[in-house]
């Protein structure tokens, strides 16, 4: 067969025949494998499935443990079925999948009776980003003591890269944090929720916020200088506390460091 | 940031590395599970090699990258890809392969390995070891692949048989003249897991020693043992599957011991990923393991020193 060695060879695709039926356990067995010796496939096969199946369920809720103490096991792991079956990761990192749960959660008809727990499943989504997100030193109370007062109305809080803000309707920080453990579960009032996600020494901490304290960090956040952020604050609540805020959100880890306007020189 | 300028400027340079060269040869050593960290700093002595799944690092920072730093400091660490899709027939994905390379660049493993299988298609990540038919087609994309990925790592890599539950009815070729052949084209080492073997021998009812005489031991880098558990094929014959949920089974031990004892002590490596035990009982199966390479210390000196 002379010609063989010339004649690029074909890219068989034996993964698109193969990975059909993997996530669809109704689906026949692809007709490309078998067993030794003429064997059947099918259970050989199954094995397969329930890797796939079973080991993105655990991913999840290794992302989700809240939800999945919230709901049960079993509840979760019918939920997780059908999310994976609609949107299965498209990246290796599986800490990075689950990023459309909590709005999977939102439409599943099972879930309606707890409107709140979509926004548990964002708030553990956004614990695993500030887990995993990039270092960086936080930033110091002696960096803000350095600037002159002239500066301050225009100073610039860069936040840390692990830090993140939820918002909720519903208390689902106070949900988040009681179904996070496994200690036990009270009463919880129903309240709309603000927070804040941060990583310091290696812990990752969600702590609530005043409704003063959220708007003022939101919009530092977004990059608004230090007087606009106040002012903000002010409207939002209007026993909002300056310096006992800026204290709060840098021992919390919430900045990595300041901008002056004047001189774009970074203070860590 | 003056701090991580300063790294990669020595690291371009050379100059200096950030962590000592510990070699691994004739340790046992375990799968490091971050909820060990603890008792492992605990213990003075050597604790064997420790390996980790790379894809558990490649996050931009955190705890996960304190605990491989502090692992790394002590110990050989040996990094196992999972998920680079070797033996998939699409193409690489290259911003795996860069985030591989960082892993490799800032650890500086003693080890590295892949498997043969593959995990992605398109764009789905199928979070399993998926089994390839053995064909020339098939054979010439994987030596592709790991020419490229050990290009792009800048140094070779170890390539670990799979185990399996299906036979492609297109395979032409036996895995072990698959590998051997992939092994000769790309200059890659092995990473032999026994009890891979014996699972696919147990499943596709071949001879775990014939496979284990076929297979190129002078290429082998690095070994692992592992548990599996026991189902039922369509016959309701024994199927073995490949769980790394318990302790080294019996027949694995016999068998990783007439390896050593033709080729030599090579790292060997527990691997135990879920149902994971305290680290006494993980520790305790990897000195079993060192008992048997201790035994056989010297061996592969003395056969290389008789021709
Ligand atoms: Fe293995």
């Amino acid at each position: 067969m002379p010609t063989a060695d010339i004649l690029p060879l074909p890219r068989a695709d034996f993964a698109g025949p193969f990975s059909a039926a993997l996530l669809f356990p109704d689906a026949e067995t692809p007709a490309l494998v078998t067993g030794p010796r003429g064997k059947r496939a099918e259970k050989r096969y199954d094995v397969y499935r329930n890797n796939v199946t079973v080991s993105l369920i655990a991913a999840l809720a290794s992302i989700f443990p809240a939800v999945e103490r919230i709901t049960g096991p079993d509840f979760f792991r019918a939920m997780a079925r059908f999310h994976i079956r609609e949107t299965p990761p498209t990246s290796p990192l599986l800490f990075d999948y689950g990023r459309n749960f909590a709005d999977f959660i939102d439409r599943y008809a099972y879930a309606q009776d707890m409107p709140w727990l979509s926004d548990v499943a964002r708030i553990e989504r956004l614990w695993l980003d500030s887990y995993h997100a990039a270092d960086a030193p936080v930033l110091a109370a002696e960096a803000l003591a350095a600037v002159p007062p002239d500066d301050l109305p225009a100073l610039r809080f860069q936040p840390h890269p692990a830090a993140r803000l939820v918002s909720s309707p519903h208390p689902a920080i106070t949900i988040f944090a009681m179904n996070r453990g496994s200690g036990p579960v009270g009463r919880v009032e129903n309240q709309s929720e603000h927070g804040l996600i941060a990583r310091i020494d290696d812990e990752v901490t969600v702590r609530r916020l005043h409704s003063g304290v959220f708007a003022f960090l939101r919009a530092l956040f977004d990059g608004d200088p230090l007087a606009a952020a106040a002012a903000t604050a002010l409207d939002a609540d209007a026993a909002f506390d300056l310096p006992g805020a800026i204290g709060e959100m840098i021992s919390a880890g919430a900045f990595s460091h300041i901008r002056t306007e004047a001189d774009h020189v970074e203070h860590a | 940031m003056a701090k991580a300028e300063m790294t990669s400027s020595l690291l371009e340079t050379g100059a200096a590395l950030r962590f000592p060269r510990i070699s691994p040869a004739g340790q046992a050593g375990t799968s490091f599970k971050p909820e060990h960290l603890a008792a492992i700093i605990a213990e003075s002595g050597p604790q064997g090699f420790f390996e980790v799944h790379a894809e558990n690092y490649m996050g931009a920072g955190g705890p996960p990258h304190r605990a491989l730093e502090r692992i790394r400091r002590d110990y050989p660490v040996s990094l196992h890809g999972v998920c680079m899709s070797l033996g998939g027939p699409q193409p690489l994905d290259r911003e795996h392969l860069a985030r591989f390379k960082t892993l490799v660049d800032r650890y500086e493993p003693a080890l590295v390995s892949e498997h043969l299988a593959w995990s992605t298609h398109l764009d789905t990540y199928l979070n399993d070891l998926l089994p390839l038919p053995y064909t020339a087609a098939t054979l010439s994309h994987v030596c592709d692949h790991i020419d490229e990925m050990q290009t792009a790592i800048g140094r070779p890599i170890l390539l670990e048989n799979p185990s399996t539950y299906v036979l492609f009815k297109d395979s032409s070729m036996s895995e072990t003249e698959f590998i051997s052949e992939i092994s000769r084209r790309t200059g890659c080492g092995l990473l032999l897991d026994v009890n891979n073997v014996f699972v696919s021998a147990t499943n596709h009812g071949f001879s775990a020693l014939d496979y284990l005489r076929d297979f190129p031991l002078s290429k082998v880098g690095e070994i692992h043992l592992a548990g599996h558990a026991e189902q039922a094929d369509d016959e309701g014959d024994l199927l073995l599957i490949d769980s790394h949920d318990g302790p080294v089974a019996d027949a694995v031990w016999r068998l990783y011991e007439i390896v050593i004892a033709r080729r030599g002590p090579a790292p060997t490596l527990i691997e135990w990923d879920s149902q994971i035990p305290d680290w006494p009982v993980l520790r305790a199966e990897a000195l079993a393991a060192q008992a048997i390479l201790d035994r056989h210390a010297g061996h592969r000196e003395a056969s290389h020193a008789h021709g």
